[in-house]
């Protein structure tokens, strides 16, 4: 084991863990702990914009954003931090182009902008072009820009090093709602995967930028390594989780493939339409048509296959046709898109029309986190030191449902906090002395796992859960499918306990890795099934059909899930509430 | 609109919704290698039987998971972007994720498949199986100033730039640092010190950005012995890129920048 020291360390190099290290690798010691090189990280797939009311091609403005994000999030965003979102986004933005961000260009030089899902004018008017682009590899820019300025300012990258721990203490000064002490942060244990080695990094500040949990679903547009390590670390040392009822369906993703085809394709004009050639939008969003927000699109993609009009020999998709638009429109905003559809459905997007279905794509919940960035204990205290931004916290700007092009935003505005605020904690404060044999965790679980000599196979438990969450847990939910899917994971968890590895050894040990993330996806699906189990309500993302109506009386209240261990050792969730932020929007019908 | 989609599909897109797969026996041979456990590499055969139009990821996966789980490679987002799976299959650098396996698969001989070759990418020394030590990669990526340099005081808003300004550096702003280029390159196989193709070609995004001030001494870094002067034109690198960056052409425009000293 190898101890190291440093004033922040920042876990994940995706867009908000880098966005945090060119902040905060100036103003102190700085550590990037990545599972992967920097430029791997799911950021880069995201395509099609980043919001920002620049009002470069129309009239718009950051008060209009933020209403859109709140109605977008069905009224359970904390309104005080989408204001900040929708505010900070143009200088976000803007931060971006003079790193050197290539953005399509205006006639006028200036940033070019498109319409997306959600966004409009004057509160629910018309859509608006408010989403910042590089044709549809936004994402891909802003990671690669990101990695050039983190080599421009010599940040220091520890790569495939994977974090398994977080390192807390008790601070006997401050008691928790739970009666137990606070805690204040000390580090994070760490697997080296080149050599199997651990490496304690001691710190006075942590980041957290580690990223989504998607794969506990099977049609997904997450990476194979979107397996939710953060919350899952944070979860295990008692730190609570906030909403992760909230699970955002795309609506085109590849049909069974999951791939995601950017909203930006509906932006440019993309029509979807079912097995009669009907475009069905326009039933369910008679204003916004196609760029309702996602969770509309994916349930009413959802009901035409019901309902019997889905395309395809067994009725199980619908399309999204783009063969109305000039092939050079194509070619030149969304060529990587058509491009997917060549490869992967041996089809031409320019003649036919392209099979999708919604794919399980980002998790709205996760790390509790203030506007500052600053973790949370409970509802009323946070973890002096430890951070949280992007995919991985929950500070809510998203509330029950995100707008596409506000995750992009989000990591660029909340990286940024995250790192100044980090930075800024590690110059006014000492080390926090670290927890004996700080590993211990750690190599329980590694040995546990390399020497285990039971029958199950990691691959065979992972693809049950995620058929079981497909199955019980996706676009439309009931409390049978939901006791289903809590049944299976229950299950799943005692054959987790007996499955063993076949890769012994120390070097690159990736079946291990595997291993571990599998773990990981349960613990996390099983908090996303319990929330959405107490939420007896429609809202946003999660879609109750025996409690089809929004009940703002009973449910506005982020949920918060905390971990407990009774004295036997056995360990349940136990569920909390915490109040939304509501400033000056009433919560209203949503309709699109 | 009322016209029934369903009936101009093309043939193609009938085939892409059938859902129905024909799985067809092949065997994956694997240049396996654990310096724990062996000094040298070893062929391995494993027969899959599998639809192909599923990803050669899809494959290895399998082998992976249900085979032998020591197999060792690198993936994450499984379609082509983020460029962690560069390998060669069957002698060519591609994406694990980016190729079908019936691209790959040939004719059947007496109702028998060729065995598909799968081996790390080459010039980069080989840390397991598929692995291969990526760090003299990314030292090469860093020493072309991969970043904006821009002199003169921040505008306020954006800086400007037009549309044909911008579309001039386009195509190699799509490189995804995957070194499938750099390591098809004999150059590149025959002496580690040489950028590779992957570091010229982001030099090039930014040697032809009109934002940038640092054109010259990304030239001069270039025109060292290590530089842009080793490439032989082979246009491996261009066969290579999964993102179908005209690689070669962006050395030609660094070199004739070199030259004429015009940007």
């Amino acid at each position: 084991m190898q101890i190291h020291k440093y004033d922040t360390v920042i876990v994940g190099a995706g867009g908000a863990g880098m966005r945090a290290a060119i902040e905060a690798s100036p103003r102190s010691r700085t550590a990037v702990l990545t599972k992967l090189y920097p430029t791997r990280s799911h950021t880069g797939a995201a395509q099609g914009g980043m919001a920002a009311a620049l009002a470069n091609v129309e009239e718009d403005n950051w008060e209009w954003h933020t209403f859109d994000t709140i109605k977008g999030g069905d009224y359970l965003v904390d309104q005080d931090s989408a204001e900040i979102l929708a505010k900070e986004a143009i200088d976000a933005v803007l931060d971006l182009e003079k790193m050197g961000l290539p953005f399509n260009r205006t006639a006028e030089g200036n940033i070019d902008q498109r319409r997306f899902g959600g966004h409009t004018r004057q509160h629910g008017e018309a859509p608006v072009r408010r989403a910042c682009y590089a044709a549809d590899r936004t994402g891909h820019m802003i990671l690669q820009t990101l990695y050039q300025n983190c080599v421009k300012q010599g940040v220091e990258f520890f790569n495939e090093y994977y974090v398994l721990d977080l390192l807390l203490v008790d601070d006997p000064e401050v008691t928790l709602a739970s009666g137990e002490p606070g805690k204040r942060v000390a580090g994070v244990v760490s697997y080296e995967l080149a050599t199997g080695e651990i490496h304690v990094f001691q710190a006075k500040s942590v980041i957290f930028a580690s990223g989504g949990a998607g794969k506990f679903f099977k049609v997904t547009s997450n990476a194979h390594t979107l397996t939710g390590d953060g919350q899952a670390a944070a979860f295990r040392r008692g730190l609570p989780l906030e909403d992760m009822e909230f699970f955002q369906f795309h609506p085109t993703g590849i049909w069974r493939m999951g791939i995601l085809l950017t909203e930006g394709a509906r932006g440019e004009g993309g029509i979807l339409r079912n097995k009669d050639g009907e475009r069905f939008m326009e039933k369910y969003a008679p204003v916004m048509k196609d760029l309702a927000s996602r969770d509309v699109v994916s349930r009413a993609i959802y009901t035409e296959i019901r309902e019997g009009r889905g395309c395809g020999p067994e009725g199980d998709h619908v399309y999204l046709d783009l063969t109305h638009l000039p092939p050079e429109q194509l070619d030149a905003k969304l060529p990587d898109i058509t491009e997917f559809a060549r490869t992967y459905l041996g089809i031409e997007p320019y003649t036919d029309p392209i099979p999708i279905q919604p794919t399980a794509h980002y998790a709205m919940g996760g790390m509790p986190t203030n506007n500052d960035g600053e973790v949370l204990a409970d509802n009323d205290h946070i973890v002096p030191g430890l951070y949280a931004a992007g995919e991985v916290a929950c500070v809510s700007v998203h509330g029950a449902n995100r707008l596409g092009t506000n995750s992009l935003l989000d990591i660029n505005v909340f990286g940024k906090r995250c790192g100044i605020n980090a930075a800024e904690y590690a110059a006014t404060h000492e080390h926090v002395e670290l927890p004996e044999n700080p590993e211990t965790l750690v190599v329980e679980l590694l040995e546990g796992l390399r020497t285990g000599t039971g029958t199950e196979k990691v691959h065979e438990v992972r693809t049950a859960l995620q058929e079981s969450m497909d199955a019980n847990a996706m676009v439309f939910r009931t409390e049978q499918t939901l006791k289903q899917a809590a049944e299976d994971i229950r299950e799943l968890k005692m054959r987790y306990r007996n499955v063993s590895v076949q890769d012994k050894g120390k070097r690159f040990n990736t079946d291990l890795l595997e291993a571990v993330e599998l773990g990981n996806l349960l613990d996390l699906a099983e908090v996303l099934v319990a929330g959405a189990l107490a939420r007896e309500e429609s809202r946003g993302g999660h879609y109750r059909e025996d409690f089809p109506t929004r009940d703002d009386v009973n449910f506005m209240r982020h949920t918060m899930a905390y971990r407990e261990v009774d004295e036997s050792g056995k360990d349940a969730i136990r569920l909390d509430y915490k109040p939304v932020v509501q400033t000056r929007y009433q919560p209203m019908e949503r309709k699109y | 609109m009322s016209t029934a989609t369903e009936d101009k599909h093309s043939a193609a897109l009938d085939a892409a919704e059938s859902g129905a797969t024909q799985h067809v026996t092949f065997r994956l041979r694997i240049r396996r290698f654990n310096p724990e456990q062996a000094a040298e590499p070893v062929w391995v055969d494993y027969e899959l039987s599998m639809d192909p139009k599923e990803k050669l990821l899809d494959a290895l996966h399998k082998v992976k998971w249900e085979i032998d789980g020591t197999l060792t490679f690198r993936r994450s987002c499984a379609h082509g972007i983020c460029g962690s799976d560069a390998m060669r299959i069957n002698g060519k650098n591609r994406l694990a994720c980016k190729t079908l396996i019936k691209d790959v698969l040939g004719k059947p001989k007496n109702g028998v498949y060729k065995p598909i070759t799968v081996e790390p990418i080459k010039g980069l020394t080989v840390l397991k199986d598929l692995v291969v030590d990526m760090d003299p990669f990314f030292q090469a990526f860093r020493d072309v100033m991969p970043f904006l340099v821009a002199k003169g005081n921040e505008p306020t808003r954006e800086r400007k730039q037009s549309i044909e300004d911008r579309a001039r550096f386009d195509d190699t702003t799509k490189c995804i640092l995957c070194a499938a280029c750099t390591s098809s390159c004999p150059v590149f196989w025959n002496d580690g010190q040489y950028f590779g193709p992957a570091a010229i070609v982001n030099a090039h995004r930014f040697i032809f950005d009109s934002r940038d001030d640092a054109g010259e001494q990304r030239l001069e870094i270039l025109n060292e012995k290590d530089g842009v002067w080793r490439c032989r034109t082979t246009f491996n690198c261009t066969d290579a890129c999964p993102r179908g960056i005209q690689v070669t052409q962006a050395i030609q425009e660094v070199k004739r920048a070199l030259i004429t000293r015009r940007i």
